[in-house]
This record gives structure tokens, C-alpha cells and sequence, in this order.
């Protein structure tokens, strides 16, 4: 038999059902992973008894024949940027270091109300803001994957959801939350070898989720599969009163409706991802996700979206400026870090604590964000920016008029070294450079493993949708996934 | 209608005559049991910190929602000034970092107001209100939130924060710089006040803070260009910002005539000093960065929503003292004092409610209410609504006077006697033996007696001494304890001294 920490949520599901093992074994089986993990330095915070109690519960359920929720006896990974109720939650900053929420956010509550557990609250790029782990105030995360040049230097997972990343492809969790705001999902699913899924602006509430930018930011799921990630989103996803953003529709039965074959559908892809300098693997493997997809009975047209090289200008303006405003709130008076020096006033108290609560990159954006909104400056940025934003959105809605679905590379490298692109603010802003378009315009969008580079390293595919056709994208993933037979993963070296 | 008057409020400066320009500012708190983007409650006067949700306190991923009444109460109270209603308006975020302001941004509306421009008329004379008016202009109304207090005297090195009024949903109406004097301000003031208490979008109460004022004050020679205006903030009473202005009329006037120039600044006024001192000038001034915010969708208004706001307000006070004028045919200081106050005319209306035809009666009860009424209530120090007398009760009263049955003097003597006793009018003037004698026998029988005993005085009188009827008068009322019906006994004088 499969071991249990190979299984995914779909397979526990069924383990459970046929009594091939109970709710609890589970639990402890990822309970001892979390253990022996601590070198990938993935959590920020292990909660066992939060897995081991919802695991009773489901044996307990199961027990009196109830019917089982979605996520019933899977023991999730949380991103430390959803508040947990009574558990730490820092958004791995130190300005809300022993910070601990009174309140569940709507996506780990609609989570643990289909029955997930909780294994911890898992390490990330501080605040969201990164696309390495880097900028955790915790230590970076440690990607389990390493190069099969012998270097074994540590890789980044990506990010900023890059605990998600490492503790779904090292087999430490079944599955994990992310957020996305421009790629933070997308691109350490990527790295990893993994599948990751943003839904549609508005899907999923971005209530009790610590802000980075209002307008971007998408709760999404991190998992071994497409399966997986279907079901986990339809656990997560639900009109939320309590955001004025989201969208007051049904859920739809994701998984129950995936169906591999493209006959009749269009994928268009875009000539403007075709960016200099791109790693042959990557040009390879996207012509490889073109041949799957026609396989799969899908028609390829070629499409343009002209303004695609203004959406990371656009997205650096318009995300710092939001998050500039989002993390005023983090002033030292209310909970979290204080500074207050001697004899400090409440200006002193405010640069103080701010000096020593955030991160140099939050920082930076911060700075940014300021600068852009600042008078005199608003209209050349900002407006700029919305405008562009815009224009992009106008792109992806006259694609469809020739196109159902869009396919692209996720990220322009595999995954880098550690430390290998600190010094180059800019260099890690172009790991966006295939996912902020998206986000700028609200669309769903996953990446789906699909093969390895000449080092190893796993290589990931981008499927982009309309609006609300999160089925259509999960359609396109499953056909790749099927014909990928991406079944690679890491040595367990930690 | 209103015909628009040129004021001649100017200040004597070295140089001649100078102009005063004012637009005001009213931070007005919507009336509704919840904060503007909160569940949390808004009543005054609770503990500190007990009326916070997590919302208010800006805990990590708290969303703003909006609360509907407080747009409803937006949208009536533009309708009411006949303003412009904006289908289109937005929320923008206000950036700037104070204690009391948890989010480190107040959500207001800057780019997108949801009301447009309207039209506040204000009297300068009570008592002829249509022959001083003017038209203030409303340049606009949005809505927005408010924020927490600071407690400084709390601890020696500490201040406090008490973030109850954090949230709260105000509504700033921003006037055009149309008012030239002091006085101009005060009847904008008492007139948006008394429009926004008809509405039932404010309570108007300045003394906790529910009604404030920014008041913007600029001189210029009369008739040139407009002068740099300086803005002192959060001005609470209808008496202090009749001081700002003038301190400030004043204090820009001796600084450009001994050279300098005003400096577009925000002011403080200090109400122990009665003068205005500067908080901040252009330079340090916050840039507030504002941009939409992105936690809440555009507000978009549907006709239907507009049409109950319009269907759902009450008759204002224009409109009622027009209608009080010349339908009720009440005298012009009648229909102005009973209208300012809606509580007033509510209590009024309830009194005529008891005729079959309020047109007959309607000038009587409003000189009742006018004198008799409001002297009682300024002497137990009690507003209208918390009057002893109810307008059943007081219906009963003036009754009793229509009908003959009590004289007006005696009617004075038994809403002394109501006000005291809470007894009804008919239960007083039975008990005590007050009906009014109409009966000309027995007044007849009393004038005999009185002038066989004055028949001196007869004997005057009938030699041309005119001025002694009075006495006669005075002497037959006296006999008969006042309640003789006075017509009746001039009357009956007149045929018995020929």
C-alpha cells in the first residue's frame, strides 16, 4: 500500500471511507513529518492538537454515519497571512510577532468547517511581498527540491507562499492554503512541482486574511493535483458577507464536472510571453503543453495581448500603493510590536516601532506605495497605473473573442538559489513577469507540473481563464496533468 | 421667492471697509444604531472602548462593510436641500497616522461625493422670514467616518485612546463660501440643523459633538477678488463660530493692513481666549494620498432606492411655514417660530388635529402656543417635547375658551393650575367653579348694584367722563369673580349707563 503521507486529499478521502486507515493516523503520520521537517524551516507555528481533534471528529462522524465533509480528516498547511483564532499569526513579520487573532478568517474557518485539521501555520515571504521566502523575518524556507548537479545548494521554494510550497512537494502536508496577489501561488507551485490555483477575484473571502493589496489579493489552494485542488477550493470558496468584494454566487461542483477533454475548446496562446532571454527548457516545455492540449482535442490559436509588458510597471505601482495604506494599521498602539523609546512621543513611537517591525522589502513597498500616491505624483503613477490596468483587463476580454483559454509558461526560470537575486530588487520582480497580468485583471489562473529542467528542477505551465470559468482552467490543468505524467519528486534529504 | 440681500456686515480697517467671506464645513453624525462600516454601536456616552468591533480597531484582515442606513440618510438629507443625488459615488481612503484613526486612513469621499450641489435658504429676520432671506449654496455632502478620542489626563506620561466614536458615520456638508457675516453663518447653521432634525438624519446636538463646524473665513475689499481664507477646525456651538469669524475677520484684516499676508492655514479656536490660533500651516500640511479604496465596491444608486428616500421624508420647514402662512393664514413670525423646530410644529399639528376645521383655530392656538406655552416652558426649562401639557390637553383648554365657557383671562389662571396639577381643563374649571357668566340677568343684577353704589361716578360719566367705563368694567368683573363673559358685560354697560 501507498504510504499515507504520499496521499493527496483525494486519496485520503477514500482511505477513509474504505477504512483503510482513520482520520487520526493520518494526522499523526503528518504530525511526525512536521516533526522531522524542521530543517526546511517551513512552520512559524505546529498546532498537532488543531489536526488531531479535527481528525477525531471525522472518525467520530464517520463513526455515527454522518456524511463527511469535503475536507474531512486532511491535515492542511495554513499560510501564516489567514488569522487563526487563539493560534499566532504574523504574516512572518516581527511588527505582529505575539500577535494571536480572537477570530477565524472565512477561508480557515470554511476549511475546518468541511473538516480539515490544521498542522501549523506555515512560513512565508513577509507580509506576501517576495518571490523567494526571503523576506520572512523567520528565515527564509528551504525548497525540498535540489539540483542533480551535486551543488546541493539550498533552492528557494518561490514565493510568497513558499512554506505552502515546500510542505506540499516534501510530502509534509496533503495540501496546503496560499495567497496569490501576483503570482504568489502560482509561482512556488511552479518551483516545486506542485499544483496551485487562483480563482477568480472574488471567490474566495478575503475576510480575517492579513491585507497585502485589497484589489489582487485571492485566497487559493496548493496540492498535489488538479483533483485536489478542485476540491479544496470548492471547501474554501462562498459568498461572504463581511467583504464587499465578493462574489455572491454559488460554488460550483468543480471537481464533479472535470472532464479532460478539450474537444471544441480554443487555447489561445500569447505572443507577448515570449520574453528575451527565456530558458530553452521553458520554451520547450510551453511547446510541449501545446502539442497535450490539442492531444486532448483543443484547437491552438495564436493571440495577442498588447499591454502584457506594462502589467508589472502597473502591478509595482498599483500593489504598493494599496499595501502603503493596508499596513498603516501597524502603528504600535493596538497589538503587536510597540518601540517606545524613552521620553518618545507618538511620532518617535510610530517610526520606532515601524523601523524595527518591518522587513526591508515591506519597506521598500511601503516607500513606493507612499511615493506614488503622494500629490503631485498620483496622477504620472497611479492613475497611469489604473489606466494600464485597465488596457490589460481590455486584452484578456478580446483574446476570448477568439479563445476560451490561455496557455503560457508560470514562471520565466525554475527555481533559483537562495541569496542568488537579493541584491536585485528588480530581477525578483520579473518572477511575476507571467502572473500579474492575470491578477491585474481578476482572472483564474493555475499552474500545473509539466516537466523538468536540465537540472532537475521541476517546470510548471500556466493555464488562464475567463472570469469565473475556474472549471475551464481545471479542465485544461487535468489534460495536461494527464499527459505530463509529472510524477517527480523530491529526495527526502532533511 | 427669496430675494437675495446684500449684507452690510464690514469691518472698519484703516484702509476703508473690508468684505467677510465664510463657507462652512458641517460634520453632521448620521443618525443610526450602527457605526458606517461596522455592526458595533454608536450610542453616546458608553464606557470607553465598549462599542469597538474588530472592524473599528483595524485588527489584521478586518473588512469595512457599508451600513445602508447611513446611505439612506445621505441620500434623504441631499433630497431635503434639493441637492443633486450622485447614482455614482466611491469610497477613497484618507491616509495619515494619528492615534485615533486605528486604520492609519479614514474612508471618506473625496473624488465622488454621493450628494452634488443644493441649496439651503436662511432667514436673517424671524420675524419676517421672507422679506431677509438669502440662498446659501451646498456645494456638496459626503459621507464618512469618524474618529476615536484621545485622553490625555488619564496618566501622567500616557494618553489613552477611546475608540467608541471610531467609525461613526458623519455626513460633511460642505457649503459655498456664500455668507458674509457672522450672523449669515448662525442662521445657515440653525437652518441645516432644523432641515437635517425634520430629515432625522442628525440629531443636531452640538453639546456632545453630533453637529461641528470647519469654518472657512476670508476678507477682501468689497466686491474684489477673494482673499486667502484660513479654515478653523471643529467649532461646536452656534456661538463660537460667530466669535471664529469675527476674531478672524478681524485678525486678517490688522495683519494685511500692517503689511503682512494671510497664510492658507488650519486654525484652532480657543474658546477660554476667544481667539483662533494656528495648528498648521500649508507647508506642514498632511498629504492625505487619497485613492479609492479597494475594500469596498462603488456605491451605485437605483431610481427605486431614490424614490422611497424622496417618498420617506416629512414636510420641511420651508415648506410647512409657507404652508402654515397661507393656508392656515398664521401671521409670518407664527408660521417661522412654530416651524423652526420640527418637535414644535408636530405639537402644534397635534393640537389642530383636534378640530374638524384647524383653519378656524389656528391663529388662536398658535398665539397660545407661541406665548402661553412657550413662556411655561422657558420657565420649567423643559423643551416642547418633554412638555406637562400634552396637545389633547391643551386642545381642551382652548375649547373651553372658543365656546364661551371660560374667559382668556381665566383660561390663563387653569393652565396654571394644569401645568402644576396635570388635571385636565374641563375637571379644573368644574371643580373650581370657573364657568364663565353669560347669563345677562345676573350680570345685569350686579351692574345695578354697582352703579347704585357708585352713583357719584354714574353721574360723571354721563357728563362726558368717558374713561370712567373702565371702572365700571373692573368693578362688575370684581364683583363676579372674573368670570363674567367681558363682551357681554361691555355690552350690557354701554345700554345701562346710555
Amino acid at each position: 500500500m501507498t504510504e499515507i503521507f504520499e496521499l493527496g486529499i483525494a486519496g485520503i478521502r477514500s482511505g477513509i471511507a474504505d477504512g483503510d486507515f482513520t482520520a487520526k493516523e493520518v494526522a499523526e503520520t503528518f504530525i511526525a513529518r512536521v516533526s522531522a521537517a524542521k530543517p526546511l524551516n517551513a512552520f512559524l507555528v505546529e498546532t498537532p492538537e488543531h489536526a488531531l481533534a479535527a481528525a477525531e471528529a471525522t472518525d467520530k462522524a464517520k463513526a455515527a454515519g454522518e456524511t463527511l465533509g469535503k475536507m474531512a480528516g486532511v491535515p492542511i498547511g495554513m499560510k501564516d497571512l489567514f488569522c487563526t483564532q487563539g493560534v499566532p499569526t504574523t504574516a512572518a513579520s516581527l511588527i505582529l510577532e505575539g500577535f494571536v487573532p480572537q477570530y477565524e478568517s472565512t477561508v480557515s474557518a470554511n476549511l475546518f468547517k468541511a473538516g480539515a485539521g490544521m498542522l501549523g501555520k506555515l512560513n512565508m515571504d513577509q507580509f506576501a511581498m517576495g518571490s523567494s521566502n526571503e523576506t520572512s523575518a523567520f528565515g527564509n524556507v528551504i525548497s525540498p527540491w535540489r539540483r542533480n548537479d551535486g551543488g546541493n545548494s539550498d533552492l528557494t521554494p518561490g514565493g510568497s507562499s513558499g512554506g505552502s510550497a515546500t510542505v506540499v512537494s516534501g510530502r509534509i502536508a496533503p495540501a496546503a492554503t496560499g495567497t496569490d496577489t501576483g503570482g504568489s501561488i502560482r509561482q512556488p507551485a511552479a518551483f516545486v512541482g506542485i499544483t496551485g490555483f487562483k480563482p477568480t477575484y472574488g471567490r474566495c473571502s478575503r475576510w480575517g486574511t492579513i491585507a497585502f493589496a485589497s484589489s489582487l489579493d485571492q485566497a487559493g489552494p496548493m496540492a498535489r493535483d488538479v483533483r485536489d485542488c478542485a476540491i479544496m477550493l470548492e471547501a474554501m470558496a462562498g459568498f461572504d458577507a463581511k467583504d464587499s468584494t465578493s462574489l455572491n454566487l454559488p460554488v460550483p461542483d468543480w471537481e464533479a464536472a472535470l472532464n479532460s477533454n478539450l474537444a471544441g475548446k480554443k487555447i489561445g496562446i500569447p505572443k507577448e510571453y515570449r520574453v528575451e532571454n527565456m530558458p530553452a527548457a521553458i520554451d520547450a516545455l510551453w511547446q510541449q503543453g501545446i502539442e497535450m492540449l490539442k492531444d486532448a482535442g483543443a484547437t491552438i490559436v495564436d493571440v495577442s495581448l498588447p499591454h502584457t509588458k506594462y502589467a508589472l510597471p502597473a502591478y509595482y505601482i498599483i500593489a504598493p500603493a494599496e499595501a502603503s495604506s493596508n499596513l498603516s494599521r501597524y502603528d504600535g498602539v493596538r497589538y503587536g510590536l510597540r518601540d517606545l523609546p524613552d521620553g518618545a512621543g507618538l511620532q518617535d513611537m510610530y517610526a520606532a516601532t515601524r523601523e524595527a517591525g518591518f522587513g526591508p522589502e515591506v519597506k521598500r513597498r511601503i516607500m513606493i506605495g507612499t511615493y506614488v500616491l503622494s500629490a503631485g505624483y498620483y496622477d504620472a503613477y497611479y492613475t497611469q497605473a489604473q489606466k494600464v490596468r485597465t488596457l490589460i483587463s481590455q486584452d484578456f476580454d478580446k483574446a476570448w473573442n477568439s479563445c476560451d483559454l490561455l496557455l503560457t509558461p508560470t514562471a520565466p526560470s525554475a527555481a533559483f538559489g537562495l541569496g542568488e537575486k537579493n541584491d536585485d530588487p528588480l530581477a525578483m520582480y520579473l518572477n511575476d513577469v507571467f502572473t500579474v497580468p492575470s491578477s491585474l485583471a481578476g482572472l483564474p489562473a493555475m499552474s500545473v507540473p509539466a516537466g523538468l529542467d536540465g537540472k532537475g528542477l521541476p517546470l510548471g505551465l500556466q493555464i488562464i481563464g475567463k472570469a469565473l470559468d475556474e472549471q475551464g482552467v481545471f479542465n485544461a490543468g487535468l489534460a495536461i496533468e494527464e499527459r505530463a505524467g509529472f510524477v517527480a519528486k523530491p529526495e527526502q534529504w532533511w | 421667492m427669496v430675494e437675495m440681500t446684500e449684507s452690510t456686515y464690514r469691518i472698519q480697517g484703516g484702509t476703508g471697509e473690508w468684505e467677510v467671506v465664510i463657507g462652512l464645513e458641517v460634520h453632521a453624525q448620521i443618525t443610526s444604531e450602527s457605526k458606517l462600516f461596522s455592526g458595533a454601536s454608536t450610542e453616546f456616552g458608553a464606557e470607553p472602548n465598549t462599542q469597538v468591533s474588530l472592524v473599528d480597531a483595524a485588527m489584521p484582515g478586518m473588512l469595512p462593510t457599508l451600513n445602508a442606513e447611513c446611505v439612506r440618510q445621505a441620500v434623504r438629507t441631499g433630497l431635503a436641500i434639493n441637492a443633486q443625488i450622485n447614482k455614482y459615488s466611491r469610497f477613497d481612503r484618507k491616509n495619515y497616522f494619528y492615534a485615533d484613526l486605528p486604520q492609519g486612513y479614514q474612508i471618506s469621499q473625496l473624488y465622488h461625493p454621493i450628494v452634488g450641489e443644493g441649496v439651503i435658504q436662511i432667514s436673517l429676520d424671524e420675524k419676517d422670514p421672507d422679506a431677509h432671506g438669502k440662498a446659501i449654496g451646498v456645494e456638496r455632502i459626503h459621507i464618512e467616518q469618524d474618529a476615536g478620542k484621545l485622553m490625555h489626563d488619564q496618566h501622567p506620561t500616557m494618553s489613552y485612546v477611546d475608540l467608541n466614536r471610531c467609525g461613526v458615520a458623519l455626513m460633511e456638508i460642505v457649503s459655498k463660501p456664500d455668507m458674509t457675516s457672522p450672523k449669515e453663518a448662525a442662521a445657515y447653521v440653525r437652518k441645516l440643523r432644523s432641515i437635517l432634525r425634520y430629515v432625522g438624519s442628525c440629531d443636531g446636538n452640538m453639546e456632545q459633538g453630533s453637529m461641528r463646524a470647519d469654518v472657512n473665513v476670508s476678507v477682501r475689499k468689497p466686491g474684489g477678488e477673494l482673499g486667502t481664507r484660513t479654515e478653523t477646525k471643529n467649532v461646536n456651538s452656534m456661538r463660537f463660530i460667530q466669535a471664529v469669524i469675527e476674531y478672524e475677520a478681524q485678525r486678517q484684516v490688522d495683519l494685511i493692513e500692517d503689511g503682512g499676508t494671510v497664510v492658507q492655514e488650519t486654525r484652532l479656536f480657543d474658546p477660554d481666549r476667544n481667539e483662533t490660533r494656528s495648528m498648521r500651516s500649508k507647508e506642514d500640511a498632511h498629504d492625505y494620498r487619497y485613492f479609492p479604496d479597494p475594500d469596498l465596491l462603488p456605491l451605485e444608486l437605483e431610481d427605486d432606492f431614490i424614490f422611497d428616500c424622496k417618498a420617506s421624508l416629512p414636510e420641511l420647514p420651508d415648506e410647512k411655514r409657507a404652508r402654515y402662512k397661507n393656508v392656515l393664514g398664521l401671521s409670518a413670525y407664527n408660521a417661522a417660530v412654530l416651524t423652526a423646530e420640527h418637535e414644535t410644529a408636530l405639537w402644534f399639528e397635534q393640537l389642530l388635529d383636534i378640530s374638524d376645521e384647524p383653519e378656524k383655530i389656528a391663529s388662536s392656538a398658535a398665539n397660545w402656543v407661541t406665548s402661553e406655552l412657550f413662556g411655561a416652558l422657558n420657565r420649567l426649562g423643559v423643551g416642547i417635547e418633554n412638555s406637562p401639557v400634552t396637545p389633547a390637553q391643551a386642545a381642551e383648554l382652548l375649547g373651553l375658551v372658543a365656546d364661551g365657557t371660560i374667559s382668556g383671562k381665566i383660561a390663563k389662571q387653569v393652565f396654571e393650575i394644569m401645568l402644576e396639577t396635570g388635571d385636565g381643563a374641563k375637571k379644573i374649571v368644574e371643580e373650581q367653579g370657573l364657568v364663565q357668566e353669560s347669563d345677562t340677568g345676573a350680570i345685569e343684577a350686579v351692574i345695578a348694584e354697582v352703579m347704585a353704589a357708585n352713583a357719584d361716578k354714574v353721574a360723571q360719566y354721563r357728563d362726558g367722563k368717558d374713561k370712567l367705563f373702565g371702572f365700571f368694567v373692573g368693578q362688575t368683573m370684581k364683583a363676579m369673580q372674573g368670570k363674567a363673559n367681558p363682551q357681554v358685560v361691555n355690552e350690557l354697560l354701554k345700554k345701562s349707563l346710555g
